[in-house]
Formats: structure tokens, C-alpha cells, sequence
């Protein structure tokens, strides 16, 4: 029998090429394209008054120098507001290059082309811009006092306003026995793929086509845009995106100004042109995310239990808004996790600021919801003198309620009901695996050496492999090679790999005859892309169901030249034979010549093909309701998104004369129902962890009062290396879900998510203080003891 | 304004001499990703933090963006393309990435190879906080370095147990 593969720690297929420098990265490809750079902001508002190139037209090897007057037609308009929502009252987008005004240091404004990126960049310091400067706006204080605007068009820099209420929570909270309010606060962060952004655009004249690659999670989506922009029919533009070298949501926007420049700027020059992001220009140019405030309202019982639960909060949304408000509205619905309050509403105003702009970073709102939820959950314990994972168990949702609807819609506009998940399962094996009932005598022995340690959890629930649709392909060629595409792309999930093995088992075949494509038009023109933990649900399925026709034709093709019923047929290894009887049998790629008949023997397997070989002569070759080719092709468009959760633990200690935290163990208990690559899996969560990690303890985004970043380069925006990253202790329940063939979940994002809320309920317990700001800095850490002794 | 002058810089590139015309400016980064157009060395930063770009320059381990190609010339470059075996098969510490999940998207991954390539050379058998240290100076954004921790500790394993590698 085949070996099953589906479940297994199957080793990459990508690997081989990736590790000995054969992988095809944006800036891999082209070399002798002319390369762009940017001439960006160096004012957080500012109107431009004037460009002069004077000193930059005579460098040799410049070709062009584009400003916002040289754009043409549809290139010349605003950027496409991708998402909008009825609660988005004042969504703005930029132009590709600034239209008079700049709102965020960084913003493009001069492309110059050139035959070299170093030349390009020459000239870009040989052109001065007058501005006159404006006032910023900078941080969420900032744009609620209102005394400048970012857009002059909108009233109080409020972009969106947003209010869900299930049940009268105001009213709850004031009649409920206990209360508490608490403000908490989450800084910006951002994605920060190892690679930048990066595009690559061929025009072909004589057939007047584009191809275009971009360094992108959406080719789907950056071809439509393109095609759009620069008015061609879509059949004209074909979108690649290569090897990308990580993504984490900032590649999911598009089109990027530079989407919508290099290709405009290839088809002007009628030569093949590049851009590729520098570090720089990915800190001030690229997107952010997380900066929220948030204000708590809670009532509950003397048990714990949440009777009410009223949450505002404000985010900041940075300049523009071309990715809609997707990041509140999941902070306003992913924030309540894995509880039931009887009563809950949330309120968000969303503020423009002149800083780079906000779409999703890995966890995309649920970091800073999560923090909300889990604090308020901790504040609670503390206050009623409980366990805080009693005061947990006593608020989740059990078991048998589900599917639970939360009375909620979720960001897919469709309603929000978890459909599977067993949260005191989880809750269970968390503390186990961390010896939560233990803690206290650990903490004894630490403090006996004079050392102080804490121990945080927290809890999430995090919707997956949102809609609307992917779709697979799946082909048997002649040889016996197995060709699977997709249209979603790939940013180092291992898509080549857990793909194969779906397919291997559903089609019965040896994973290394299957080849995975993704992320190329060419191949597969419909698609949404790669983000929200998708991937696996969406294309898993979808490909899952291709390979299913595929099989069904097989079998039904192998039954009438084995003349025998397809259902006593079986496939195993790549052969098709009678159970029972191995030796009636017909390889599949027989059955793939089978299934074309040709007129034409171009090889040996073709011969058996042709129409003097096979075929009843009282039918048609091909059957009236039948293609020719083994292969098949079908999409997976789910009613929901589907529900993964999981529960994190974290101990640590912190140094008495530095405040310094190290993590003395980091346990996470997760479940995304059926696993398709365990060591895939595991390999996702320890890279969210690190993430979370990084911004609970390291990462954020330091502007000063004048809207610069301070800290736009890896020098100084602390990115954690292998010494500040713990080993990750990985537990999985498997709670399948019903809504998919597959039972699968997502697992993309699940790591990051709590990782804010666990440090924070960590370093208050070891403090005895209450920790209402994340990430926190040794010396913030340190300040705020001083502040609490002063006090105390 | 003139052009720039340019200058022959001849290198052995893992073990083949080659040569190419180049402005004084031009970084050894660039000179092999786009004049010599050995892509395998990536460029994540170019102010020498993230060690995406590291090379081995006579057998050490340096940053090929913050070094010209002028000044290297005549020098034996080695790169992630070079720890190949020579009949094509992965080199060891290749090998133990693919074997222990130690790379996502795969773009920081030759800089850390071409490092513990040649941080194995001078300690074959690292414990887990010496290979921790190890690779403290590359930056990862995908796979929070527990598994290429292990990647570190299975090449030490690979070597012990005799295991071909041509580099």
C-alpha cells in the first residue's frame, strides 16, 4: 500500500534548491533590466512646492525621471481603496507618486530609471524638492486632539467609526456585583520580511503584453490592479510571483505605488525594468501595524464569570487606508477568544496619522485583542483573589456549545460562530506540560536563590482560512509526472510540499512524482492569495477535490480497458489495480495516454494513443461529456471561516538590578484540527512565537514628535537574533474541523498572537504590579519598579 | 559628467576564476549577485546587520555588502553555491537545514549555511548554547532559530558519522 503522507513530517521538496542558492528571489531575476529608485519624503506632511532636476539630467546612464505630472491616465489617479466597509466614512488613498502634498516620511515622489541602480540612486540625491512644511500629526494622542489635520477632507483625522453591542453590556457592567477598568496600550511593529518588496516588468511590443513579477503574497491580485491601471484587458498581463523571501501581510497590499510605476515605466521605455526594496525604504515605505489604545469596562460575579464587557479602542491607521479597516474590525471580533461574556461592545474610532501606513502584520488586530481580553481576564482573577486560569475555565465556551455564534460579524462580513475547539481540553494540557499546580514551589526555590521568576498565560482563538474562494488543478502527464497548480502564493509555508501530499494520498501516487506551482497566473489565473491562515485551508481543499475528479476519471477510464467496475479498483504507487487481484492492472500514466486520444505517436506512449490504436469506433474519441487529459479542476469557497485556537505559557525571570526578562520556558498548546506536516506546523509556530516574543520584549517603531523614524534600519529596530528567542515546548490537540473535506484549520498566525498578553500576565506576576503597556523595555521595566516603590 | 571608471576585479568563485569590469564602488555583494550572477548570496539589509549576505572570504565568514569587489581582488571567494558536493549532492551543512526544517522562505538561509560551514571547522561537536551562539549574528524573520539550532547540531552529526562533504 502507498504510504500515507498526509500527517507525516514529510521533508521539504523546496529545499534542495533553496539551500544550495538556486532559488529565483525578485532581485535574482533581470539583470540587465534598468533599475528604478525613489526620491521619498523626508517630511511627515509637507506640500511640494517644487522639483528641480537641473544638476541630475546629465549623469550618464540615466534614462528618465518620472514625477506625479508625467503620469498618464488611470496611473495618474488615486490608488485603489481595496476593502472598503460602511463603517470606513473617510477612507483615503495616496497616488503612485505625490500628488502636491506628502503625509508619511518615505512617500515617493520622484522615480528615476537609470541603466544601474547605483546610477539611479545618484541622480535621486542630485534632485531638491522645496516643501512647505506642515504640521504632523504623530501617535494616536496626536490624531484624537485634532489640532492638525492629515487629509485637510477629514473632520477630526477620524477615518472610520465602528459600534457592535450583543446584549446591554453598559447596562450589565452597572448592575454586576464587582467592576474594573483598565487602558491598555500596544505600540507598532511591523512584518519585516528578511527580503523587501520588489518588481520586475517585461513589455513585450511587438504582442503588446506584460509580464510582470513581483516579490508579492497576491499575483492575483497585483495583475488585476495593473491591468486596471495601465488599461489593458487582463489576458494582456500575466503576474508572477517567484521565490519570496517572507511576507507576514505586508505583501498581501497591492498595488504598491512601484506595482503600478515599474510596469507603467517598462511599457513606456519598451524595456524591461526593476525595483527592489531597500531596507530603508522598507521601514518608511512599506506598512505597519499594531499601534491601539484601549479602554476596558468590565462587570462580573464573585465567581469571575464576565457579565459585561465594554471595550473602546482607537487605532491608528497611519497616512493612507487602501487596505480598508480589516486590522479593528478583527481586534473587535477576535478579542473576546476563547470566552463567552453574557454581554459585549465595542466601540473603535480608526485615526489617521502622518506615518507609514497600517495593514496586517501576522495576527492582524488579534495581538492587541488578545492582550485586551487577557489582561481584563488576569485584572479579574487578581481582584477576586482566583486562580487565573480558574477565572479562564469559568468564562470558555465549553465543548458541547459548539458551534457557538458569538453574535458577532466577522471580517469576511460573514457571521462569527466558532465551529469546533475544546478549550478546557487545551486549558488542561497547558498547565500540565508547564506544571502550572507546581508553580508556586518553583517560584520558592527561585526566590530562596534570591532570583525572581513569574509565570503568564494566555488564551486565543484565531479565525482561519477566510474567503472567498482558491481553487486547485491537478495533471497526470504521459510520463507519469504529476503537475499541481494553484493560484495563491508562497512565502516560505512549505505549499510545495503539503500540497504534494494531499494529492499523493488522494491520488494514490509517490509524492516525488507531484510538482506544486503557485502564485503564477499563467498557470492558475484565479486566486485570492496568501493571508488570514488560508493557504492550507483554501488550496488544501481545493486541490484536494481536484485531485478526487481526477481520481474518479482514472478509475472510471482504468474500469472500461480493464473492463471492470472502477469501484473494485484501487491506486497504489501510481498503478491502478482490482483490489484483490494485483496482477489486473493498468499504470496510471497508461491511463493518462488513454485519456488523450492523439492522432499523431510523438513517443513510444504516444503510439498507444493514436486512432488506429484504441477506441470503441461506434463512439466519438472523445466521449460527448468528456475532456480530453487526465486532469481535473475544481475551488473550495467556504460558507465560514473556520476557528483554530490555542493557549500559551510562558516563565520567566527577571534580573534584579537590570529588569532584564529571560524566558526560562515557553509552552504552547495549539489546535488546528487535522495536521497535514506536523514539522511544517511546529516550524510556523515557533516563527510566530519569535515574533511574539519580539514584540512583547523588543520590536517597535520609534517616531519623534516630527513623524521621523528614528529607528528605520536593523541597527536599531531591534529584530531578535537566535540569543533572545526561547526553544518553544509544542503541544497538539486535533479538533477537526466539520466545515472542510479536510477537517484542516489554519496555523500561520496562531505563534504571534498571544505573545504580548503571556508576557505581560508573566512579568506582572513576577512584578506584583500591573503591566498595562506593551512591547516593555529593560529600562522601562525598571523605571516603572522605581515609579511603584515611590508610591508604594 | 563622466563615466564612471571602471576595474578589472579577478576572484576565484568557488574554485573557477572569474573576472568582471566593474566602478570602484561596486560592493562584493553585488559584483556576484549581479555581474558574476551567483544569486544564491542574498542582500537583506546592506548595512552588514543581517548576515543574509555572508560569504566565506578565504575560508572566513564576512559580509559581502559591506566589503568592495576592488578590494578583494585575487582573493578565493566561497559561496552558498560553492558547499555543493561535486557530483551535485548537498553539502552537509545543506543537508541538515532540509533534514531539520531550518529554513522557511529560505532567503537569510545561505548566509547562515556559509557561517556554520565554516563555524563547524572550528568546532565540530558545539553543544546547543554554542550553536545558539553560533549563528547569533544572522537574522531569521521565519523560523525563530530553533531549528536551526538543530540544523547546526545535525551537521555535527552528519560529519561525526562520516558523511560526504566535498567543502
Amino acid at each position: 500500500m502507498t504510504t500515507k503522507s498526509f500527517g507525516e513530517p514529510i521533508l521539504r521538496k523546496e529545499d534542495p534548491r533553496l539551500v544550495s542558492g538556486q532559488g529565483r528571489y525578485l532581485d535574482d531575476l533581470g539583470h540587465d533590466a534598468l533599475a528604478a529608485a525613489f526620491l521619498r519624503s523626508p517630511h511627515a506632511s509637507a506640500r511640494i512646492l517644487d522639483i528641480d532636476v537641473t544638476d541630475a539630467i546629465d549623469v550618464p546612464g540615466l534614462i528618465g525621471i518620472y514625477t506625479y505630472e508625467d503620469l498618464e491616465g488611470r496611473v495618474a489617479e488615486p490608488l485603489p481603496l481595496l476593502i472598503p466597509h460602511p463603517a470606513l466614512l473617510n477612507g483615503r488613498t495616496g497616488y503612485p507618486l505625490a500628488n502636491e502634498y506628502v503625509r508619511h516620511v518615505g512617500e515617493a515622489i520622484v522615480m528615476v530609471i537609470a541603466e544601474d541602480r547605483y546610477v539611479a540612486e545618484d541622480v535621486v540625491d542630485l534632485i531638491k524638492v522645496s516643501y512647505e512644511i506642515l504640521k504632523p500629526v504623530v501617535g494616536i494622542e496626536d490624531a484624537k486632539a485634532a489640532h492638525n489635520a492629515v487629509h485637510s477632507s477629514v473632520p477630526n483625522n477620524v477615518s472610520a467609526h465602528s459600534v457592535k453591542e450583543v446584549g446591554d453590556a453598559r447596562a450589565m457592567i452597572k448592575s454586576a456585583p464587582h467592576k474594573l477598568s483598565l487602558d491598555l496600550f500596544i505600540e507598532r511593529s511591523a512584518c519585516s520580511p528578511l527580503e523587501g518588496k520588489g518588481v520586475y516588468a517585461i513589455w513585450e511590443e511587438d504582442s503588446q503584453e506584460l509580464r510582470l513579477w513581483s516579490s508579492t503574497q497576491t499575483s492575483t491580485g497585483v495583475r488585476a490592479a495593473v491591468a486596471a491601471k495601465l488599461d489593458l484587458p487582463l489576458q494582456k498581463v500575466e503576474c508572477i510571483a517567484p521565490d519570496v523571501g517572507g511576507g507576514f501581510g505586508v505583501k498581501i497590499m497591492h498595488p504598491w505605488p512601484e506595482e503600478v510605476l515599474i510596469p507603467w515605466a517598462a511599457r513606456k521605455l519598451k524595456r524591461p525594468v526593476k525595483w527592489s526594496e531597500d531596507r530603508r525604504e522598507h521601514f518608511i515605505s512599506s506598512a505597519h501595524e499594531r499601534a491601539q489604545e484601549h479602554h476596558i469596562e468590565v462587570g462580573f460575579d464573585e465567581e469571575g464569570r464576565i457579565l459585561g464587557l465594554d471595550v473602546t479602542f482607537f487605532h491608528d491607521n497611519g497616512a493612507y487606508t487602501p487596505y480598508g479597516i480589516i486590522i479593528p474590525l478583527i481586534t473587535s471580533t477576535q478579542l473576546l477568544g476563547p470566552y463567552k461574556p453574557a454581554s459585549y461592545r465595542v466601540e473603535f474610532t480608526s485615526l489617521f496619522t502622518n506615518t507609514v501606513l497600517v495593514i496586517p502584520y501576522r495576527g492582524a488586530g488579534r495581538p492587541q485583542g488578545v492582550f485586551a481580553m487577557e489582561r481584563t481576564v488576569d485584572a479579574i482573577a487578581k481582584y477576586l483573589k482566583l486562580d487565573r486560569t480558574v477565572v479562564r475555565e469559568r468564562n470558555f465556551i465549553q465543548p458541547h456549545e459548539m458551534p457557538y455564534d458569538l453574535g458577532l460579524i466577522f471580517q469576511d462580513g460573514r457571521p462569527l460562530e466558532y465551529d469546533s475547539g475544546d478549550f478546557p481540553a487545551s486549558m488542561a494540557m497547558l498547565k500540565k506540560m508547564v506544571g502550572w499546580d507546581d508553580f508556586e514551589t518553583m517560584r520558592s526555590e527561585y526566590a530562596a536563590m534570591g532570583r525572581k521568576i513569574g509565570i503568564g498565560v494566555a488564551c486565543y482563538v484565531e479565525g482561519t482560512g477566510v474567503g472567498p474562494y482558491e481553487g486547485g488543478f491537478v495533471q497526470v502527464e504521459t510520463s507519469g509526472r504529476i503537475n499541481v497548480a494553484t493560484g495563491l502564493t508562497s512565502q516560505g509555508q512549505g505549499h510545495q510540499t503539503v500540497f504534494a501530499q494531499i494529492v499523493a494520498d488522494e491520488l494514490g501516487v509517490p509524492i516525488e512524482d507531484v510538482f506544486v506551482t503557485t502564485g503564477d497566473t499563467r498557470r492558475f489565473p484565479y486566486a485570492v492569495g496568501t493571508f488570514a491562515s488560508r493557504a492550507a485551508v483554501m488550496s488544501g481543499n481545493a486541490i484536494a477535490l481536484a485531485a478526487r475528479q481526477v481520481r474518479d476519471k482514472a478509475l472510471r477510464l482504468a474500469g472500461e480497458a480493464l473492463e471492470c467496475d472502477p469501484q473494485d479498483l484501487e491506486i497504489v504507487d501510481g498503478i491502478i489495480r482490482v483490489k484483490g487481484d494485483h496482477a489486473k492492472s493498468i499504470a496510471l500514466k497508461t491511463v493518462a495516454v488513454l485519456s488523450n486520444p492523439l492522432r499523431y505517436a510523438f513517443d513510444e506512449s504516444a503510439k498507444a494513443a493514436t486512432q488506429f490504436a484504441v477506441g470503441d469506433t461506434s463512439k466519438p474519441p472523445v466521449p460527448e461529456d468528456q475532456e480530453p487529459g487526465l486532469e481535473g479542476k475544481d475551488y473550495y469557497s467556504p460558507m465560514a471561516s473556520t476557528f483554530a485556537n490555542g493557549m500559551h505559557a510562558v516563565i520567566i525571570e527577571i534580573l534584579p538590578e537590570t529588569a532584564e526578562v529571560k524566558i526560562l520556558r515557553y509552552v504552547v498548546v495549539h489546535d488546528c484540527g487535522r495536521v497535514i506536516n506536523p514539522m511544517i506546523v511546529e516550524g510556523q509556530i515557533h516563527g510566530g512565537v519569535a515574533q511574539g516574543v519580539a514584540g512583547a520584549l523588543y520590536e517597535r517603531m520609534a517616531y519623534d514628535e516630527s513623524g521621523q523614524l528614528q529607528n528605520a534600519s536593523f541597527m536599531d529596530f531591534l529584530m531578535p537574533y537566535s540569543t533572545e528567542i526561547p526553544t518553544v515546548e509544542a503541544g497538539h490537540l486535533e479538533t477537526p474541523s466539520p466545515l472542510n473535506p479536510l477537517g484542516i484549520k489554519g496555523a500561520g498566525e496562531a505563534g504571534v498572537i498571544p505573545g504580548s498578553a503571556v508576557f505581560a500576565s508573566a512579568i506582572e506576576d513576577a512584578e506584583g504590579f500591573e503591566i498595562r503597556r506593551m512591547p516593555i523595555s529593560p529600562s522601562e521595566l525598571w523605571e516603572l519598579r522605581r515609579t511603584m516603590k515611590e508610591n508604594a | 559628467m563622466n563615466p564612471e571608471e571602471l576595474f578589472l576585479v579577478e576572484i576565484t568563485v568557488n574554485g573557477t576564476p572569474l573576472s568582471a569590469r566593474v566602478p570602484a564602488r561596486r560592493l562584493l555583494s553585488d559584483f556576484l549577485r549581479h555581474d558574476l550572477r551567483l544569486t544564491g548570496t542574498h542582500v537583506g539589509c546592506e548595512h552588514g546587520v543581517c548576515g543574509a549576505c555572508t560569504i566565506l572570504l578565504e575560508g572566513k565568514p564576512v559580509r559581502g555588502c559591506l566589503i568592495f569587489a576592488v578590494s578583494v581582488a585575487g582573493s578565493a571567494v566561497t559561496t552558498v553555491e560553492g558547499l555543493v558536493n561535486n557530483d551535485g549532492s548537498l553539502g552537509i551543512v545543506q543537508r541538515a537545514f532540509h533534514e531539520s526544517h531550518g529554513l522557511q522562505c529560505g532567503f537569510c538561509t545561505p548566509g547562515f549555511i556559509t557561517t556554520i560551514h565554516a563555524y563547524l571547522k572550528e568546532n565540530p561537536h558545539p553543544t546547543e548554547e554554542e550553536a545558539r551562539e553560533a549563528i547569533a549574528g544572522n537574522l531569521c524573520r521565519c523560523t525563530g532559530y530553533q531549528n536551526i539550532i538543530k540544523s547546526v547540531l545535525r551537521a555535527a552529526e552528519l560529519i561525526d558519522s562520516g558523511v560526504r562533504d566535498d567543502h
